[in-house]
């Protein structure tokens, strides 16, 4: 272990400014796929369920 | 019934079994995640050329190795799909490119952010930092190309074709090294050997499993929307859009 303090451990040896920009994008990148990828799912099943019922009943305006 | 790898190219099989897959991926993904970031950062030691600016190798190899590695199977995908006709390979192609350009963008993102320190610029236009910015560029563009042609069979070809043209980039991003000056350090990772500290090895590849483990969770998620809704006329379909 190189760090004798949480100070230490942020301050990186002068470089913390880079190392964590690079981390908290990692970060967000993950973050923002995830939460895509899930209303992706939802969106997804709504869109179909939709098409489903207007093409039973093609009379009605899809809603 | 005899086992048979064609029953998991049926698009119905594979929305299971991918469905089953997706959470262990993800759990594998963050717990390597976790492990590969307690090495990096509290048992690898300081670098003695770049101090501690080096931790940003933990996401940027990984990232950079994956953004070329994701493109590789888009292209084997692409190249099966379009020689056989399967319709899997391309769903799975179209699956793995958000992914894959999420981590092209991130290698550049966070090589930038190593290289301002190091080299004193953000951006050089160097081989191996403008082939990875069109790799990136190819990803955005496979995609544009995908959502543009609302014919999916169609919009299939046409980007299989692309990420296939493309696949020329990846090489030249990996021997870009070798092949011309660049300000960019030679790969420490070779196939005869290495030349890095081994807990700092250790780390990186923890990190890189980690990465790639994601992006199969994350392929193996998206593919089942896209399988769903080319398949909404099936049976099988229906059963589960009426639940």
């Amino acid at each position: 272990m190189e760090w004798s303090s949480w100070s230490q451990f942020w301050d990186m040896g002068g470089y913390g400014f880079y190392v964590w920009s690079s981390y908290a994008a990692m970060l967000l990148g993950i973050v923002i796929e995830v939460v895509l990828l899930r209303r992706g799912r939802q969106d997804t099943l709504r869109r179909l369920r939709r098409l489903e019922r207007w093409e039973q009943s093609p009379g009605e305006r899809p809603s | 019934m005899r086992f048979s790898l064609y029953r998991y190219a049926a698009p119905s099989t594979f929305y299971h079994l991918a469905g089953r897959l997706t959470p262990w991926f993800g759990w594998a993904a963050g717990i390597l995640a976790v492990l590969g970031l307690y090495i990096g950062f509290f048992v690898a030691p300081t670098d003695f050329q770049q101090g501690e600016a080096y931790r940003i190798i933990f996401i940027h190899v990984p990232a950079a190795w994956m953004s070329m590695f994701i493109y590789l199977v888009i292209a084997f995908w692409s190249a099966i799909g379009l020689a056989f006709n399967t319709r899997l390979s391309f769903m799975l192609a179209r699956a793995l490119a958000p992914t894959g350009a999420m981590f092209a963008f991130m290698s550049l993102w966070t090589g930038a952010f190593w290289g301002k320190p190091m080299w004193g610029a953000w951006w050089v236009w160097d081989a191996r930092l403008t082939s990875s910015l069109i790799l990136f560029f190819l990803y955005v563009g496979i995609m544009a190309l995908w959502s543009a042609i609302d014919d999916p069979r169609r919009g299939d070809k046409a980007g299989a074709l692309l990420a296939l043209v493309g696949a020329i980039n990846v090489p030249i991003i990996y021997f870009s090294v070798k092949w011309w000056n660049t300000l960019h350090q030679g790969a420490s990772v070779k196939p005869s050997g290495t030349s890095m500290d081994e807990v700092m090895l250790a780390g990186m590849l923890i990190m890189a499993f980690a990465a790639w483990f994601y992006a199969i969770a994350t392929a193996f998620y998206r593919v089942r929307d896209i399988i769903l809704e080319r398949e909404r006329h099936t049976e099988w379909a229906k059963e589960i859009l009426e639940k």
